[in-house]
C-alpha cells in the first residue's frame, strides 16, 4: 500500500519534472563535445592520432602556437574574419535601416534577396561562386576571394539581426531629440546609434562567428590559402594535433568574453532607453516600482 | 529634408549591401547555371545547351538525394522533439537560470563547426564508452556506430539543434501569459491549454527552426564526412567531390541547381502549409 503510494508519488514528481528533466538532459548532450574538446586538449597522445585518451599533460597549452602552419591559419582566419566582420556589419546595418526606416518601390525584392542566401544550402553558395570566378578568371582563389564569399554570407544575417532591433525601436526618442533641435546627423549619432548598438554588436558577434567558423563556402574558394577550419580538415587525414584542441578552446573562451560584453552592453542600453517620460494618463515612473513589482 | 533626399535615401542605405549580394550571389547563379548546360571537359566546356548534365547527374546519384532528405528530414524531426521541451524549460520554467541555458544552447556555435563533428568522431568511436553502453542496452548490436546512417543523423541534429532551439524559444517568450491563463479560466485542462493556445502561438518559432535545420543539413557533406561512412554519402559530398576532386563542373554545377531547386520546393510547400511571417520579417511601421 506504501509503497504503491510512493510509486504514485514518484510517477507524479516525475510528471511535473519531465520538462526540465528532459530540458536538464538536452543541455548535457549540447556540452558533452565541448567537454570531450577540452578533456582532448590535456591529452598526449602517443601516436599521430588524438582519438583515445592516454595521459594528462599541459605540454600542448604551454606550446599552443609551436606549430608554425596552425598559427598562420589561426591569423588568416582572424584576419579573414575582421575584415568580414567590418564590411558586412556596415553594409548590412545600412540595409537594415533602409528597410525599417523607409517605404520604397522595390522592398519585397530587396527582402527577397536578403533571405535567398540564408536559404541556399552553402555547398550551392560555394560551388557558384567557384563557377564565376573560373570563368571570369579574376580574382584569383585566395584571401581575396575568401573574403568576398564570407561578406556575401554574412550580410543576410547582420540585416536580420539589426532590423530585428530597429523593429523594436521608441521612434518618440528621435523626434524629442529633433523637438531639442538636433540635426538629422545628430539624432542619428547620439540617439539612435547607440540605442541600436546592441543590435548592431549582436550582428557583428555573428557574422563573426559565421566567418570563423565556415569551413564549406571557404573549401571551394580559397585557392592555396588556409584558414583555420581548412588546416583541420586537412589535418584531419592524417592525425589533428593536440593544439588544435587548444586553440579552439581559447577561441571559446574568447567568445565566450565578448557575449558576456554584449550581454553587459545590451542591458546598459536597456537602461538608458528605459530612462523616458511614461506615455500620456500612465503610472509616474518611480524609483523602485520596478523591483518592487 | 527635401523630399528628393528622402526618397532616395533607402536606395542610398541599400546600395553596397545590393550590388554585393547581385554581384556575388546572383551573378554567379547565372554563371553556374550556363556551366550546368555545358558539355565537354575542362579547358574545352562549351556552352550548347547540355541538358543532359541533369538527366544523367540524377540518374547517377538520385540514391545520394534521396539519402540526404532523409538524412535531413530525420535531424530536423529529432532537433524538434528535442529543442521543444528545452525551449519551454528555458521560456517558462527556468526563472534565474535562463541565462545560464541559453548559454549552454549557444555555446556549440562558440567551438569551430569540424571540431564539434571530430568530437562526436571520439564519442562514437569503438572504444569509448558511449558506444560500449549502447551495445550493452542493445542499441547498437554491431558494436559500432561510426560510419552508420544513425552517426550521421546524429551529428547533424546536433551540430543545427541550436538554430531549431533559439526561434522556438524567441516564439515561446514572446507569448502573452495572459492566453493561456484565460484558456485555463475557462476550464481548459493544463494539456488543452497547451495543445489550442501555447503550441499554436509558437508556430512561427517551429517553422523558422524547422527551415533553419533542415536547409543546412540537406546540403551539409562534413558529418557525412566524419561519421559516415562510405554507403551514408550525401548530395553535399557527391557536389564537392565533383567539383573539388574530379573537376566534372557541369555535373556538379547540375546537382547543384537540382539540390536547390527540391529545397525551394520543400520550402515553398512547407511554408504553403505553415505560413510565411517566420521567415520574411515583419513590414515597416
Amino acid at each position: 500500500m506504501s509503497g504503491e503510494s510512493r510509486a504514485a508519488g514518484a510517477w507524479r514528481w516525475l510528471r511535473e519534472h519531465a520538462v526540465n528533466i528532459v530540458g536538464g538532459l538536452v543541455v548535457l548532450y549540447l556540452l558533452i563535445p565541448i567537454a570531450v574538446i577540452l578533456l582532448f586538449s590535456f591529452n598526449d597522445p602517443q601516436g599521430r592520432y588524438n582519438y583515445t585518451w592516454v595521459g594528462f599533460t599541459f605540454s600542448h597549452w604551454a606550446h599552443a602556437f609551436s606549430r608554425p602552419e596552425l598559427t598562420e591559419a589561426l591569423f588568416t582566419s582572424l584576419k579573414l574574419a575582421l575584415l568580414a566582420t567590418a564590411i558586412s556589419t556596415i553594409v548590412g546595418t545600412m540595409m537594415a535601416l533602409a528597410l525599417v526606416r523607409h517605404s520604397f518601390r522595390g522592398r519585397r525584392l530587396a527582402n527577397f534577396l536578403i533571405v535567398i542566401p540564408m536559404a541556399t544550402p552553402e555547398v550551392v553558395m560555394g560551388a557558384a561562386l567557384l563557377s564565376f570566378f573560373l570563368i571570369l578568371g579574376t580574382p584569383s582563389l585566395g584571401f581575396q576571394t575568401l573574403l568576398i564569399a564570407h561578406v556575401m554570407f554574412c550580410i543576410s544575417f547582420v540585416v536580420v539581426v539589426v532590423r530585428s532591433r530597429l523593429i523594436g525601436f521608441d521612434r518618440s526618442l528621435e523626434e524629442a531629440a529633433r523637438d531639442l533641435g538636433a540635426s538629422s546627423f545628430q539624432t542619428f549619432r547620439l540617439i539612435t546609434l547607440p540605442l541600436i548598438m546592441p543590435g548592431i554588436f549582436g550582428g557583428a558577434m555573428l557574422a563573426f562567428a559565421l566567418s570563423i567558423d565556415d569551413f564549406v563556402i571557404s573549401n571551394f574558394n580559397s585557392g592555396t590559402t588556409v584558414t583555420f577550419p581548412l588546416y583541420i580538415f586537412g589535418a584531419a587525414q592524417r592525425g589533428i594535433p593536440v593544439e588544435v584542441n587548444v586553440i579552439a578552446m581559447m577561441l571559446f573562451g574568447v567568445t565566450v568574453a565578448a557575449m558576456g560584453f554584449a550581454t553587459w552592453q545590451q542591458r546598459r542600453a536597456e537602461k538608458m532607453a528605459s530612462v523616458r517620460p511614461e506615455q500620456e494618463g500612465g503610472p509616474m515612473p518611480m524609483p523602485g516600482a520596478a523591483a518592487a513589482t | 529634408m527635401s523630399s528628393v533626399r528622402r526618397r532616395l535615401a533607402p536606395y542610398f542605405l541599400l546600395g553596397p549591401g545590393t550590388i554585393w549580394l547581385v554581384l556575388f550571389f546572383v551573378v554567379p547563379l547565372y554563371y553556374m547555371a550556363k556551366l550546368s548546360l555545358e558539355s565537354g571537359f575542362v579547358g574545352s566546356l562549351q556552352f550548347n545547351w547540355h541538358w543532359a548534365n541533369y538527366s544523367e547527374a540524377l540518374s547517377a546519384y538520385d540514391t545520394q538525394f534521396v539519402r540526404s532528405f532523409i538524412y535531413a528530414g530525420s535531424a530536423t524531426l529529432i532537433a524538434l522533439l528535442i529543442s521543444y521541451p528545452l525551449a519551454y524549460t528555458i521560456a517558462f520554467k527556468a526563472g534565474r537560470w535562463r541565462n545560464a541555458l541559453l548559454f549552454a544552447v549557444v555555446a556549440p556555435f562558440f567551438t569551430t563547426y569540424l571540431i564539434r563533428t571530430i568530437a562526436w568522431e571520439t564519442i562514437l568511436s569503438d572504444e569509448s564508452p558511449v558506444t560500449e553502453f549502447l551495445h550493452a542496452v542493445g542499441l547498437a548490436p554491431s558494436g559500432h556506430i561510426l560510419a552508420t546512417g544513425p552517426a550521421v543523423v546524429a551529428g547533424l541534429t546536433y551540430n543545427f539543434l541550436p538554430f531549431m532551439i533559439l526561434p522556438i524559444y524567441a516564439s515561446l517568450e514572446r507569448i502573452d501569459q495572459r492566453l493561456i491563463e484565460a484558456a485555463r479560466d475557462l476550464y481548459a485542462s493544463a494539456a488543452q491549454a497547451f495543445w489550442r493556445v501555447t503550441l499554436p502561438l509558437s508556430a512561427p518559432g517551429i517553422v523558422a527552426g524547422t527551415l533553419l535545420t533542415f536547409i543546412p543539413a540537406a546540403g551539409d557533406y562534413v558529418n557525412a564526412q566524419f561519421l559516415g561512412g562510405v554507403g551514408n554519402r550525401m548530395i553535399g559530398n557527391v557536389i564537392q567531390s565533383l567539383y573539388l576532386s574530379q573537376a566534372d563542373y557541369p555535373s556538379a554545377a547540375a546537382l547543384s541547381f537540382v539540390l536547390m531547386a527540391l529545397i525551394m520546393v520543400a520550402v515553398v510547400i512547407y511554408i504553403r502549409f505553415a505560413g510565411s511571417e517566420a521567415l520574411m520579417g515583419e513590414e515597416a511601421r
